[in-house]
Order: structure tokens, then C-alpha cells, then sequence
């Protein structure tokens, strides 16, 4: 070989590996984005359509500044991805995160705007519910750390139709309910549509039926270490869940189930019972997955447990899964963004998605009788309930809903449930 | 003469470059993670000094002790079925097959390269209870049996990942050792058949004595696969139902990044890695004596 070819070999080897490591290292800085980046999670399609809508019409200048681009990831690896990001400097302007645990992680390394101040600077803070504000504060340690896009109370969504054609009246109280799912299994339809794979809509009613038994603070006390899960009062409403598992009422394989499935599942008259939040009125109105029809629909509290301490007027409201944003990136044309979506999204969602948001709606918006019914009750809800895993970790959150499947179809017993949830919570 | 590598500056500039990539791609990552399990913390709240505290409470986790049982569990079972599969393709394209393996190597391996995700799909699909039953909980019930929740017990659902995963490797150890066994040569064969030895005899006392390096080759190879199977497991079940199936490196990817707890995911992963290690060593030792001569 001569010699100008072997230098340029060993220049070549040289630069490609000088290529590789500077290809390896590096990631951006909290510099100032160029796009409005939003990630949301793939199962709400209910945002991403908002802030497009809102794009194309009344933030349409906004956009034209700082274009809007949504990424989304399933929810299940949701807070990897937020975590990946955030630890290499790369969160987006707008993203959604699952757990409270990881909204203070990420508050306390700065990646978590303050919306009582910015919203202040932004002379939006009237477009914000109250009643909204507050389930935020008592849920983040009285900050106000995301943004209501969505504003939920839950319950038990029944067929009419169903009801009527198999002789059961609105139950009244929780064995009435337990009651009505025999005669519906009896008719050969499966009672209640719940995601197994999910895990957090069986989790619920274990949830429901502590705070209805032991009282709204039930979770709390929990919580604060004055109570445990493992405690017979609370592992007897884990018990109730897992009987009604075991008298089938939540139908084969509900471990399989997901999301979309169990909302098919009530949608299309093959169960009579769905227990949801009032997120998924956006379902209910979009009229092709929507086979049994709106008006066929009904809203019933949690209801009462016989000599129980609670009472169902108290609900579960949450915000859903929250969005928040990240101040790090925040720069004049993303702060006009985010006040332009405080100002607009309440009313878009309400009009085009049948979303009840915690942002104020100018005047009379369109919306079906279910819906109006449901504001109706959140406006005269007094006393808000929290979750199962509201005040949980991460890591207690991902167990209770990995194993609530297990719960259901007798795998484990309620006190294993109990035992292995209290164990993480520490 | 002198010797291949005396030349010092010419072996240096040769391996040079890729012992460079390998030490910062391979080897300062490890080296990172091994410190990593002294701390706690993750990405987002930064990492402290925590001593032993990560080892104490890897010897106390009845969690790891699970995951532990389902990793070796399934290397055992993995390598003994994939490597014995293989193995009786591979006698089946050389004395059977013949001239004609060749479309019959081709199919069979063709689901080696297929995605795993894909594939696990397809098994998802294959084996569903709900929303309606599947291809094989169809079949059940064609015959007359009852359909089975599959993914709802931790033991069946381990035994579709081994259904699956063996469907996808056997061929890829079909094709490996075929080319071991075309090693040894046809003499062989001739003057073992004139002594009388045929069929089950033949494979016992020629061939298998014969192909045993690269037998032994796959063994290891498959041993030290199968022990860090994640993406099959994870795409598959997500190590579900619970944590039934899953194994350590899954618990290790939940414990890093769904809980945030960065440095016990890394004495997780340090555990595997002796794991490995003491395996892989095992069968060296145990195959210790040259294995060609004889």
C-alpha cells in the first residue's frame, strides 16, 4: 500500500470513529422550541383533535407563529418516555404525565410550569373552573400543576334499553346493582364492560366501595399512614370485586380486554353496565362506534352501600390524565399559544368532542342532553372523592393495576391484592 | 519468521479503532452501570450515594427471587426444546430430506427473521379469549373441549411463550447445526453402515459423538440468549399476568424507567450479568477437552 493511501485509510478510520462518538453524545439544551411539541398519550384522541381544531381556527395566528405537532405513545409507556425525555433535556412544550409521584419529581427539577403564576402573567386566570382548580390543588399539594383539559366526575353508565327489556329498575343501592348483574347474566349478557388490561377501571369500584363503606377520607387516611390497605374493612371491598369475578359478571379473558374494547363492549349492547368517567361522553357521541344510541344512555352515581358511611353523592372527580407544560422551553410565541388554548379549549372540546374540560365556556355551547346532565351534576357536586391510586407511587399505582386483572379471576385473593399494593406504597 | 501479532504498532493501529468503539459502547456503559448500583435516583431527581442499600434489598426482594425462577425456567426450557428441535430438523434435512431440504430450510426458518412484535401479535391473536375466541381456543371447541383463558394463568401463558418462541428459533438452529452435520463425511457414514449400525443406532454412536462442537456452540449460544429475553416476553404478555412471566430483564426495565428507581434497575442487571457469566462458564468447563480430537 503506498504511503498517501495508507494516510488516507488511517484519516478515514480516524474521522469515522471521531463521527461515531460525537453521534452517540449530545441532546439538546433547554433552548427555546421552534414548534408547539405536545405528547399526549395514544388513547385520548380528544386533545390532539382540540388543539388541531383550535390550530386551524381560533389560535390559527398562534400557529402561524409556532406550528403545532403532537406526538403520542400508549399509555402504558407514557411516563418512560416523559422520564427519557426529561433526563436528557428534551421534554416537549406540552406533554401529559401519568402519576402524580412523577409531576413533584418532575416540579422539583423544574420541568413544571406553575399555572397560578403563568396564567397571572397571561391574564387568562378567569378561564379556569374553580371548582376545577381546586380537585387540582387537592390532588398536587395545593399547586396548581396542570391543566384541566378535562374535567371528570365518574360513575356507572347504563343501557336503557337493556334495563327495560330484562325488567331491572334503576338500582338503588350497591347490592340492587349486584342484583341487576344476575338477571343480566342470566340473559346471557356479560353485566359490566371493565379492561382487565388496563387494570384501573376494576380498581375503581374497589376504590368506590372503600369510600362508600368507610367514608370519603377513607383513601386519605390511607394515605397519611393512619390506616392500611391490608385493614379488614378494606381488604372485605377487595373481596366484593373479586366475587363478582368469580360469578363471571365481568365476562372471560377480562385480563385481555382493553380500553377500546370494554368501551365496543357497552357500546354495542353486549353489556349493559360500564363503569367510566365522564370522559367518555366523547365516545358516546360519535355516532358510527355508537350502535345503541345516545338516548339510550343513562348516568348513575356510585350508589350507596347498605349502612355504609358514604353517600353517593359524593363522587369521584379527577382530570383525567393531566397535561402540563414545560417552562423550560417556554418562550413569547408558546406563552401565546398556551393562552389562546386557556381562553378557546373549553368550548371546542365541549362542541366537538362532548369533553367537559375544567376551562370556562363563553355563553351557551351545543351539547346533548347526557352531557348537560352530567355538568349539571358537577355543578352540584359538593364533597369530590379521589381514586383507588390517587395518593399512590408510581410504582404502587403500576402494581395495583397490573394485578387487579389477577383480582378479578380468582388468581390471587383480595387480602394477596392488599398485601402486595401496601407493600409498594412506602 | 516472525510471529502474526510481534509487530506492536501494526496490531495497535489495526484494532485499534474498534477497540476504541468497543470500550465506549461496551464497556464504560458497564462500567457506569456497576457504579449506578451504589446510588439511587434517577434522571429526573439526580443520583445519591446509597452504599449497600440496593444489594440489601436485592437479597430481601421476593420480586427478584420470582423473576430469577422465571429466567431460568425459561433458558432451561428454551435451550433444551430450540437446540433439540433444531437438532432432529437437521437430521431430518441430511438423512431424509436430502437434495430437497433446501425449500423445506428455507420455510422453516423463514420465522427467524419475522419481527418479534409481529409475531407476538399473532400469537395474541391466535390464542384470544376476548372479545371472541381465537384461532386455537376455535379449535378447542371444535372438538368439543371448553376454550381457555390463556393469558390469564401465568402457566399457560408461559407456555404459549414457549410455543412462540420456539415456532421462531428452531428453524435458525435447524439451519446451524445442518451445517455441523455436513461436516463429517459420508465415509464415515459407509463404513459404519457396512459394520451394521443404522438408524436410531447410527445417530447415537456416529453422529452425535461427531457433531458435538457445534452442538455444544449452540448450547451456549442459545443459553446466553434465551437468559436475556425481553422484547417476546414484553410484547407478548408484558410479563403478565401480575408478574408471572416476567423475567429479570423485564423487572430490571420496570423498576428503571416505570418506578424511577435507576440504580436498583442496575443491581437488577448486575445480577443477570452474573448469571450469565457463571452459565457461560459452566459449559465451558464442563466441555473443557478439545473437542475435535478424540
Amino acid at each position: 500500500m503506498s504511503r498517501t493511501s495508507r494516510r488516507a485509510a488511517a484519516f478515514a478510520v480516524a474521522s469515522l470513529t471521531i463521527a461515531g462518538l460525537t453521534a452517540c453524545s449530545g441532546g439538546g439544551s433547554g433552548q427555546a422550541a421552534t414548534e408547539f411539541t405536545v405528547l399526549g398519550n395514544v388513547e385520548n384522541e380528544v386533545v390532539p383533535a382540540t388543539l388541531q381544531t383550535l390550530a386551524d381556527g381560533a389560535c390559527a395566528a398562534e400557529n402561524e407563529a409556532m406550528p403545532l405537532k403532537v406526538e403520542t405513545v400508549p399509555q402504558t409507556n407514557l411516563n418512560q418516555q416523559v422520564q427519557l425525555l426529561a433526563g436528557q433535556g428534551g421534554l416537549p412544550v406540552m406533554y401529559a404525565v401519568d402519576t402524580n409521584e412523577l409531576v413533584q419529581q418532575l416540579d422539583d427539577a423544574g420541568f413544571v410550569a406553575h399555572f397560578d403564576e403563568l396564567f397571572d402573567e397571561l391574564g387568562v386566570a378567569d378561564s379556569i373552573e374553580p371548582a376545577a382548580r381546586s380537585t387540582v390543588e387537592s390532588l398536587y399539594d395545593g399547586e396548581f400543576l396542570v391543566l384541566p383539559t378535562e374535567y371528570n366526575i365518574e360513575g356507572i353508565w347504563y343501557n336503557k334499553d337493556l334495563f327495560t327489556e330484562n325488567g331491572v329498575g334503576v338500582p338503588e343501592s350497591w347490592d340492587d346493582v349486584v342484583a341487576a348483574a344476575g338477571t343480566f347474566q342470566d340473559a346471557g349478557l356479560t353485566p359490566f364492560a371493565a379492561s382487565g388490561e388496563q387494570g384501573w377501571p376494576l380498581t375503581r369500584l374497589v376504590g368506590n366501595l372503600i369510600e362508600r363503606e368507610l367514608g370519603p377520607d377513607a383513601l386519605q387516611a390511607v394515605a397519611d399512614g393512619d390506616a392500611d390497605l391490608t385493614d379488614p374493612e378494606y381488604v372485605a371491598a377487595a373481596q366484593q370485586v373479586a366475587d363478582l369475578g368469580a360469578s363471571g359478571y365481568f365476562g372471560e379473558g377480562v385480563g385481555s380486554i382493553d380500553y377500546d374494547t370494554s368501551i365496543n363492549q357497552f357500546l354495542n349492547g353486549s353489556s349493559p353496565m360500564l363503569y367510566m368517567g365522564s370522559w367518555v361522553l366523547s365516545n358516546f357521541a360519535d355516532d358510527t362506534a355508537n350502535q345503541i344510541g345516545e338516548d339510550s344512555i343513562g348516568y348513575l352515581p356510585f350508589p350507596d352501600v347498605d349502612g355504609g358511611d358514604g353517600d353517593s353523592s359524593q363522587l369521584v372527580a379527577n382530570v383525567g390524565l393531566p397535561f402540563t407544560v414545560n417552562p423550560s422551553v417556554l418562550n413569547d410565541d408558546s406563552k401565546a399559544w398556551i393562552a389562546c388554548i386557556a381562553e378557546n379549549y373549553g368550548q371546542v372540546a365541549l362542541e366537538d368532542s362532548s369533553r367537559i374540560s375544567g376551562f370556562t365556556v363563553s355563553g351557551d355551547a351545543a351539547s346533548n342532553a347526557l352531557t348537560t346532565e352530567v355538568r349539571d351534576r358537577i355543578a352540584a357536586t359538593d364533597t369530590t372523592i379521589p381514586w383507588f391510586e390517587a395518593y399512590f407511587s408510581t410504582q404502587a399505582t403500576t402494581t395495583s393495576q397490573q394485578n387487579a386483572a389477577q383480582l378479578v379471576t380468582g388468581a390471587i385473593t383480595a387480602e394477596e391484592f392488599m398485601t402486595l399494593v401496601q407493600g409498594d406504597l412506602g | 519468521m516472525n510471529p502474526l501479532l510481534g509487530d506492536r504498532r501494526a496490531t495497535l493501529i489495526l484494532i485499534g479503532p474498534a477497540l476504541l468503539i468497543y470500550s465506549v459502547v461496551m464497556l464504560v456503559p458497564i462500567v457506569a452501570s456497576f457504579g449506578y448500583t451504589f446510588t439511587t435516583g434517577n434522571a429526573i431527581t439526580g443520583f445519591t450515594f446509597s452504599g449497600f442499600d440496593n444489594y440489601v434489598r436485592l437479597v430481601s426482594d421476593a420480586r427478584v427471587r420470582d423473576a430469577l425462577l422465571v429466567t431460568i425456567r425459561y433458558a432451561v426450557l428454551m435451550t433444551v426444546l430450540q437446540v433439540g428441535f433444531g437438532y432432529l430438523l437437521s437430521l431430518l434435512y441430511v438423512f431424509v430430506l436430502r437434495r430437497w431440504s433446501s425449500a423445506v430450510r428455507t420455510l422453516v426458518f423463514f420465522p427467524v427473521v419475522l419481527p418479534t412484535v409481529a409475531v407476538a401479535l399473532l400469537f395474541q391473536q391466535m390464542f384470544a379469549i376476548a372479545p371472541q375466541n381465537g384461532l386455537v381456543n376455535t379449535a378447542l371447541e371444535a372438538v368439543g373441549l371448553s376454550s381457555v383463558d390463556w393469558f390469564g394463568d401465568g402457566g399457560t401463558a408461559f407456555l404459549v411463550i414457549i410455543v412462540m418462541d420456539v415456532w421462531r428459533s428452531m428453524g435458525f438452529y435447524g439451519v446451524l447445526l445442518y451445517a455441523g452435520l455436513l461436516d463429517i463425511p459420508e465415509e464415515v457414514f459407509e463404513s459404519a453402515r457396512i459394520d451394521g449400525a443404522s438408524g436410531f443406532g447410527l445417530v447415537r454412536r456416529i453422529v452425535l459423538p461427531l457433531s458435538l462442537p457445534v452442538l455444544v456452540s449452540s448450547l451456549i449460544f442459545s443459553a446466553n440468549g434465551t437468559l436475556k429475553v425481553f422484547d417476546s416476553i414484553l410484547a407478548l404478555t408484558n410479563g403478565g399476568p401480575g408478574t408471572s412471566t416476567s423475567p429479570l430483564t423485564i423487572y430490571m426495565f420496570d423498576t428503571s424507567f416505570r418506578f424511577g428507581q435507576y440504580g436498583y434497575g442496575s443491581t437488577v442487571a448486575f445480577l443477570l450479568t452474573i448469571v450469565s457469566l457463571l452459565v457461560t462458564v459452566f459449559i465451558f468447563r464442563a466441555n473443557r477437552r478439545d473437542l475435535t480430537k478424540d
